[in-house]
């Protein structure tokens, strides 16, 4: 009835997930008490639960990305503070077990659940503000790809308390993830939670890309796009042709493991190169999904506080394409020892170095756009600088890495590990950082707080060095990655500075906590009225209110330069009141939260062998779809006059003459 | 702030490279759907890398040239390449207005594509008879994955049709109707030129 799933599975003999699960839930209570209490559930459901509005999706991304860094940090903190314990004879507090299953969680939430919904939602967010639309291609299909995403994020939760995690690291080689290693449920949570996420992340792609090509305002030619929609346009396409290449490997790897097939088992002529191959033809452009954007966040916030226009956009365009076609070209440098010939490694080697010039090129146009701007060091931009200071090099020590006999020393060293980190969160997560920063006042109409804002950024860019500077020397001197054990005392010192910086990283995190608290509190003295915060806004998100309307312009701008916003500024085009039309607005629509929730019990079923409930809920899914497609009143019209009226009152105008 | 507008844009200027507004409706969902289409083939390129790989792994079991009988591939492709045609003929009249001749065409790709998995599935079940199951060697359960993964399209395709022909039947050739009758053809095309993939590669070069 309940296929393998039973109390066994409640880890009652370790107390650690016991207390974690009694906290989370604790506060879970207490978040739906206030709700129930306030009485505020039919406003959430209504204005944010079965919302379309690529803004309040965009929102529910970035809330959920803050969360998950938070399990994703606690993980990271565990592994730093099991290093720094046990060493030498102590065992620490981690048993191997545990410590395999933290690894592995903290790698699959920081990538799938922590990265792409900062990246999703901030392209989500602003893409469409910035290229004059109302929404994005397929409102309905974005919320389904939230939800998706969400769901995944609870099944990964729930594997702390019902069963255990994966022990495979966040990639799951085979033959270790194969059943006859990985007997338990481990593995197939993370195979189910990410199959369900991936889907929704194509998705996303494809909205991101449709919307892009084909949903510009009037006027707007592709090299009139802000470069920030050049970047998703890019990360896009990688999301679009990258994914499914994902979702075909765990769909190979998931038979093996439920059908008895042989893809990558060691008998009948499995081959466990072959996931490892197609997992980096993934992998590989997943990085730059992760990053293309970032760099997108970085040209904008650059050009903003340097109050220039971007040095050399064709340029940034041109490196970005470029960027997006070579990403397919290197994913052999994850596994250089793998044997292959020289000639091969040396290919890979050399694309690895190639793909370094695009990126170089952007860095000094970052440079140029600085030199001479009146430049304002604002919390976004600080995030800007330190991530051409940290980034440069962690670049560098990647173009070390991609030659072939450095990397047969360094491979799952250490020092790799540094290296990644040091592109992630010096990319991606201070790119997603300084993107909140820059964004927020559009989402809510006032700006955050300056003084928290600084010392987060501090607390971030130190505690990152202090953290992954020493992970750098411990890997040359030896150290391989993912040890629950350290066995050379001599790595002591190195590993308590490394230590003392993750803890530096969480009072950055605390900063961030409490300037959101502070802002709010005093929202009232730095409120946004004018829609442009930052007074050398260039593009069209700010050409509108803070918080935009839902329908984004009341009519559509139209664009007759790069830099849209600023060319209206620079000519003192205030306009006379415009004339308003009838426009369509997406309904509503509770498909996206249905569907998440089916898919959350199909995915549990599948994982604990209850083909009932997983058939079941796979059939809800098709019911679900199909009512969908039978419908056809999606939209709704909002009448001239009516937009008249409401602009009117958003404006603060008088009563139409 | 209002919106900045101004009349003098010279918008005829940049029609032809993208700067003519946003794209209607019908546009919006062809596209959107081809992109689609690109990521379902960007899966099945990553099966089809895989059964290049493990085609000569039969791990002592038996092989492509034992267990392919091209009549039957053969009929199947043709079953699949004259549904298509089908397929585009009822495209054309649900684009004319005509419901019934594009029910029949409906009716007849129907046929052809059942007729197309009817075989594909027999195939299937005299290879397990025979101990040729996916689960004996890394080339079988390449083999079933790869060509099973393509009949688990058209299955959900004939779904699909089904579906619309429903949706015809109720409501008509409304235009919404005629949007999603446009991605069915897109994706009952794709089905093709994925097939087109599966017999070069692994029935014309496994029999041999």
């Amino acid at each position: 009835m309940l296929g393998r799933l039973s109390w066994a599975a409640i880890p009652l003999y370790q107390p650690l997930p016991l207390y974690a699960m009694g906290v989370v839930g604790i506060i879970i209570l207490a978040v739906l008490g206030v709700i129930t209490r306030k009485g505020w559930w039919p406003y959430l459901w209504r204005e944010w639960l079965t919302s379309v509005d690529h803004k309040r999706i965009g929102v529910m991304y970035l809330i959920l990305a803050l969360v998950m860094l938070l399990r994703g940090y606690s993980d990271a903190i565990m592994m730093r503070s099991q290093q720094a314990i046990a060493i030498g004879g102590a065992q620490g507090y981690l048993p191997p077990d545990h410590y395999d299953q933290i690894f592995s969680s903290h790698g699959t939430i920081m990538i799938f659940l922590v990265a792409m919904p900062f990246v999703v939602g901030l392209m989500n967010f602003v893409v469409p503000l910035q290229l004059g639309s109302r929404d994005v291609a397929f409102p309905v299909l974005n919320s389904v790809s939230f939800w998706l995403t969400a769901s995944a994020a609870l099944l990964i939760n729930v594997s702390l308390v019902i069963g255990s995690f994966a022990r495979t690291g966040w990639m799951g080689y085979p033959p270790l993830s194969e059943l006859a290693f990985s007997p338990d449920e481990g593995v197939d949570y993370y195979l189910w939670l990410l199959q369900i996420s991936g889907i929704g992340t194509l998705f996303a792609g494809i909205n991101m890309v449709t919307t892009i090509i084909k949903l510009r305002a009037p006027g707007m030619t592709y090299f009139r796009m802000p470069i920030f929609c050049w970047s998703a346009l890019t990360s896009s396409i990688l999301i679009v042709v990258a994914f499914p290449i994902l979702t075909a490997t765990f769909v190979m790897l998931l038979l093996d493991r439920y059908v008895g097939m042989h893809f990558f088992t060691n008998d009948a002529g499995g081959n466990m190169m072959v996931y490892v191959n197609l997992f980096w033809a993934w992998g590989h452009p997943e990085v730059y999904i992760l990053i293309l954007p970032a760099f997108g966040v970085f040209s904008e916030v650059i050009a903003t506080f340097s109050g220039k226009a971007l040095f050399s956009y064709r340029s940034m365009v041109f490196a970005l394409l470029a960027i997006c076609v070579l990403s397919f070209m290197v994913w052999l440098h994850h596994f250089f020892t793998m044997g292959a010939s020289a000639d091969v490694n040396a290919f890979f080697g050399i694309m690895s170095m190639i793909i370094g010039v695009p990126t170089g090129v952007k860095v000094f146009n970052w440079l140029f756009t600085l030199y001479e701007g009146r430049v304002v060091f604002r919390t976004p931009l600080l995030f800007s600088i330190g991530f051409m200071v940290t980034f440069v090099i962690g670049g560098l020590t990647g173009v070390l890495l991609a030659v072939p006999p450095v990397d047969y020393v360094l491979h799952n060293s250490v020092f790799l590990v540094a290296h990644f980190h040091n592109v992630i969160i010096g990319g991606v997560i201070f790119g997603a950082l300084a993107g909140y920063n820059y964004w927020f006042p559009k989402a809510f109409g006032f700006t955050l707080d300056e003084r928290w804002g600084k010392a987060s950024f501090g607390c971030w860019f130190v505690g990152f060095w202090l953290a992954f500077g020493p992970l750098y020397v411990l890997g040359l001197m030896g150290m391989t990655r993912r040890l629950q054990n350290i066995a050379d005392p001599s790595w002591r010192p190195l590993l308590w500075v490394a230590e003392l910086g993750a803890i530096i990283i969480f009072l950055g995190i605390v900063c961030q906590a409490v300037q959101l608290y502070v802002s709010i509190r005093t929202r009232e003295s730095h409120r946004d009225l004018t829609g442009d915060p930052w007074r050398t806004g260039r593009t069209l998100e700010w050409a509108t209110s803070s918080p935009p309307p839902p329908y984004n312009f009341a009519v559509l701008p139209r664009v007759e330069t790069i830099d849209a916003f600023w060319e209206m500024k620079r000519r003192g085009l205030t306009a006379a009141e415009p004339v308003y039309e009838t426009i369509q607005m997406p309904r509503n629509s509770p498909i996206g939260f249905v569907i998440a929730f089916f898919a959350v019990a199909t995915g549990f079923a599948l994982i604990w062998y209850i083909w009932w409930i997983a058939i079941l809920g796979l059939l809800a899914i098709l019911v679900t779809v199909m009512v969908f497609g039978w419908s056809e009143n999606r939209e709704r019209e909002i009448p001239a006059n009516e937009m008249a009226r409401m602009e009117r009152a958003r404006l603060g105008l008088g009563r139409p003459a | 702030m209002t919106i900045a507008t101004t009349d003098r844009v010279p918008i005829e200027l940049v029609r032809g490279r993208g700067g003519g507004g946003p794209a209607s409706t019908r546009t919006v969902v062809a596209y959107g759907f081809w992109i689609f289409i690109i990521s379902d083939i960007a899966m099945f390129s990553a099966l089809f890398a895989a059964y290049a790989v493990l085609s000569g792994r039969t791990a002592g079991g038996l092989t492509g040239r034992e267990l392919i009988d091209l009549r039957h591939v053969f009929i199947e492709t043709v079953c699949l390449l004259v549904s298509s045609y089908t397929c585009g003929l009822g495209a054309l009249s649900a684009e004319r207005g005509q419901r019934e001749r594009y029910l029949v065409f409906a009716a007849f790709t129907f046929v052809l594509g059942a007729a197309f998995l009817f075989v594909e599935i027999s195939d299937f079940v005299g290879m397990v008879r025979v101990g040729a199951g996916p689960w004996r060697s890394a080339y079988l359960s390449a083999f079933f994955t790869l060509v099973g993964m393509h009949g688990a399209h058209v299955t959900g395709g004939l779904l699909w049709l089904a579906y619309m022909v429903a949706q015809v039947i109720a409501k008509g050739l409304r235009p919404h109707v005629l949007r999603r009758l446009l991605c069915f053809s897109l994706f009952w095309h794709a089905l093709d030129i994925v097939w087109v993939g599966v017999f070069t590669l692994v029935y014309l070069k496994g029999a041999r």
